[in-house]
C-alpha cells in the first residue's frame, strides 16, 4: 500500500468518527424532540388540532404561569449579572497565584449536587425567618444562589482574555479609570455577560426544584405544569404543548443570542 | 477600584455563597432534626449515612451511574469531536448543531423528550433508560471540551506518523488521542460533576425503585418524616471536605509550581 493511499483511506475514516454520536443524537435528540412536536399537535386519539395552543393561550391561569416563569427568569438573570459581573471584574485583576484559588474557591460550589446547596439555602432562609414568609424573596434568592457561579465563570474568561493596552491606550488618550471601563472593558465583555444570561436565564424559568423547595410549593412555574401534566395530570398532548411553547422561547433566544459564541459554557473552563 | 472595595466584593460574595453550606457543616454533628437546635456533639449522622442501607444504597448508585454515564460519554463524544473536526461536510456541521440541543435547552424539555422516546421504544423507566439519558446530557460537554484540544493540534503531527510508517489507526491512537488527552480527561470529570448534579433527567427515566442523590434529596424535602433529612447534612459535609481538600491540594501544588520557577529564574 502506499503512503498516498493509506492517507485518503485515513481521511476516510477519520470523518467517520462521527457516526455513532451523529446516529446517538438523532435516536435520543432529534426524534425526541419531534415526539413532543407530534404530542403538541395532536388530540388524545392521535388526530392532528391546534387545540392543545388554543387550551393554552386562552386559559388566563395558564398565561400568569408563563409570564410569572419570564419575570422570575428575568429577575434572577438581571441579579446572577449584578453580583457575577463585579466579582468577575474584581477576579479577573488579581495578578498573583491567588487568583486561581479565589477562582476555584467561587466555581467549587457547582460540584456539590445542586438539591443539596437548595436544602443548605433553604435551612439558611428558614432560620434567619424568610423562607415560609416571603415566598418570592425566597424563590429569587434561592435561583440566584443556585445559578451564580454559571454566570461569573462565562464573564470572567471574556475579561482576562482583554487585550490591556487598550485600556491603557484610552488611559493615555485622557480616559478616567471609570471611563475606561465604559467604554473599553464593558463593551468588550458583552459576549461574557449574554453567555452568563443564557446560562442562567431558561432553567431558572423552569427548574421547579427550587421554585418548589423555596415556595413550599406554593409558586408555580411554567416547568411545574409540564411536569404536573406528565405526571398526576397525565395529559401527554397539553405537557408536550408547554414544552414545545418552551422550544420556541429558546430557539428565539437562541437566535438574539446568535452572534456570540455558546462554546464557553462555564463549567468546561472550570477545569 | 479601591482594594477596601475589591476584598469587601469578593467576601461578601463567598459569604453568600458559603454560609448555607458551612451551616450544614456546623448542624451535621448534632442529631437534632431541626436547624437552630443543638441537642449536643454527635457523629451519628455520619454513622447513619453509611449504615442505614436505603441512604448507602442511593450514593452508591447515584456514584456508579455517574461513572458509567462519564465513561460512555467520553467515549462517544471524543469520537464525535474528533469527526466534528475533521469532517467539514454536512455531517460534521449536523453532529455539531444537534449536540448543541441538549446544553441550550430547558432539562425540563430534555427530560420529557426521553420519557416520550422511552415510552415509545418500550423502554420505559428503566436502568437502560437512565443511563442513555445521563449520556445525552454529558455527551455534548465532552465534545466542547475535546474541540479546542483538536484544534490546538499541529497537523503535521499525524502526517509525519503516516509518514514514518504508522497504520491511520496507529496515527490516532499513538499521536492523536494523547495529545488530546488534557481535554479529554476534563471532559470526563465534567460528565461525572453533570451527572451527579442532575435532577429532572433522572425524575423522568429512573426505574422507581431507585433513587440518586439528587432525587432522594428533593423527595426527603416534601416527606421529611419519611426519610433520612437530617442524614444528608453528613453527605452535604462530606462532599464539602472532599471539596475543599481539593482547592486545598491545587493551591499547594499551585505555590510549589511557582517556587520552582522561580528557582530556575535565579
Amino acid at each position: 500500500m502506499t503512503a498516498e493511499k493509506r492517507k485518503s483511506f485515513f481521511t476516510f475514516s477519520r470523518k467517520q468518527l462521527c457516526i455513532p454520536y451523529a446516529l446517538f443524537l438523532v435516536l435520543f435528540v432529534i426524534f425526541p424532540l419531534a415526539l413532543i412536536v407530534y404530542y403538541a399537535f395532536t388530540a388524545k386519539d392521535g388526530s392532528f388540532t391546534f387545540a392543545n395552543f388554543v387550551w393554552f393561550f386562552s386559559t388566563p391561569a395558564y398565561i400568569k404561569v408563563l409570564f410569572r416563569s419570564i419575570l422570575i427568569g428575568l429577575l434572577t438573570t438581571v441579579i446572577c449579572l449584578i453580583i457575577g459581573y463585579p466579582v468577575a471584574y474584581v477576579l479577573s485583576l488579581i495578578k498573583s497565584h491567588r487568583r486561581t484559588i479565589l477562582l476555584l474557591l467561587f466555581i467549587m460550589p457547582m460540584w456539590i449536587n445542586f438539591v443539596l446547596r437548595a436544602m443548605a439555602m433553604k435551612e439558611l432562609l428558614n432560620l434567619v425567618g424568610i423562607f415560609g414568609e416571603y415566598d418570592y424573596l425566597s424563590v429569587i434568592i434561592g435561583m440566584v444562589y443556585d445559578y451564580l457561579p454559571f454566570t461569573i465563570l462565562p464573564i470572567y474568561s471574556v475579561l482576562i482574555k482583554i487585550d490591556k493596552s487598550y485600556g491603557e491606550a484610552a488611559a493615555d488618550l485622557g480616559a478616567g479609570k471609570f471611563k475606561v471601563f465604559t467604554s473599553v472593558t464593558l463593551p468588550l465583555s458583552v459576549a461574557g455577560i449574554v453567555s452568563g444570561a443564557t446560562m442562567v436565564f431558561l432553567p431558572s424559568m423552569t427548574c421547579y426544584v427550587i421554585s418548589d423547595t423555596f415556595s413550599n410549593r406554593n409558586i408555580t412555574i411554567i416547568g411545574k405544569m409540564i411536569e404536573q401534566w406528565f405526571g398526576s395530570g397525565s395529559n401527554w398532548n397539553y405537557g408536550s404543548t408547554i414544552a414545545l411553547i418552551l422550544l420556541v422561547i429558546m430557539f428565539l433566544g437562541t437566535l438574539f443570542t446568535g452572534g456570540f459564541s455558546k462554546e464557553d459554557t462555564g463549567r468546561g473552563s472550570a477545569l | 477600584m479601591k482594594k477596601t472595595v475589591k476584598i469587601l466584593i469578593i467576601a461578601v460574595a463567598l459569604l453568600f455563597i458559603y454560609a448555607p453550606i458551612i451551616l450544614l457543616f456546623i448542624y451535621s454533628f448534632t442529631e437534632s432534626k431541626t436547624i437552630g437546635l443543638w441537642t449536643g456533639f454527635s457523629l451519628d449522622l455520619y454513622g447513619r449515612l453509611f449504615t442505614v442501607r436505603q441512604l448507602r444504597n442511593m450514593i452508591v448508585d447515584t456514584l456508579v451511574l455517574a461513572l458509567l454515564a462519564a465513561s460512555l460519554s467520553t467515549v462517544l463524544g471524543t469520537l464525535g469531536a474528533i469527526g466534528i473536526y475533521y469532517n467539514k461536510k454536512w455531517l460534521g456541521k449536523f453532529t455539531k448543531s444537534a449536540s448543541q440541543i441538549p446544553v441550550i435547552n430547558a432539562e425540563i424539555v430534555t427530560a420529557i423528550s426521553l420519557a416520550l422516546i422511552f415510552s415509545f421504544i418500550a423502554m420505559g423507566r428503566s436502568y437502560g433508560a437512565l443511563l442513555i439519558g445521563h449520556i445525552v446530557l454529558c455527551t455534548p460537554f465532552v465534545v466542547l471540551s475535546v474541540l479546542p484540544k483538536l484544534k490546538q493540534l499541529d497537523p503535521s503531527l499525524y502526517e509525519a506518523a503516516l509518514d514514518l510508517g504508522a497504520t491511520p489507526a496507529q496515527a490516532l491512537f499513538k499521536v492523536v488521542i494523547p495529545e488530546i488527552l488534557p481535554g479529554i480527561f476534563s471532559g470526563f470529570m465534567l460528565a461525572i460533576t453533570l451527572s451527579l448534579d442532575d435532577y429532572m433527567v433522572t425524575a423522568y427515566t429512573k426505574p422507581p425503585t431507585m433513587e440518586t442523590i439528587s432525587t432522594y434529596v428533593y423527595g426527603a424535602m416534601r416527606r421529611p418524616s419519611h426519610s433520612y433529612l437530617a442524614e444528608l447534612r453528613a453527605l452535604a459535609s462530606i462532599i464539602f471536605i472532599v471539596m475543599m481538600a481539593a482547592v486545598l491540594i491545587i493551591n499547594v501544588k499551585a505555590s510549589s509550581k511557582i517556587k520552582k520557577e522561580k528557582n530556575k529564574n535565579i
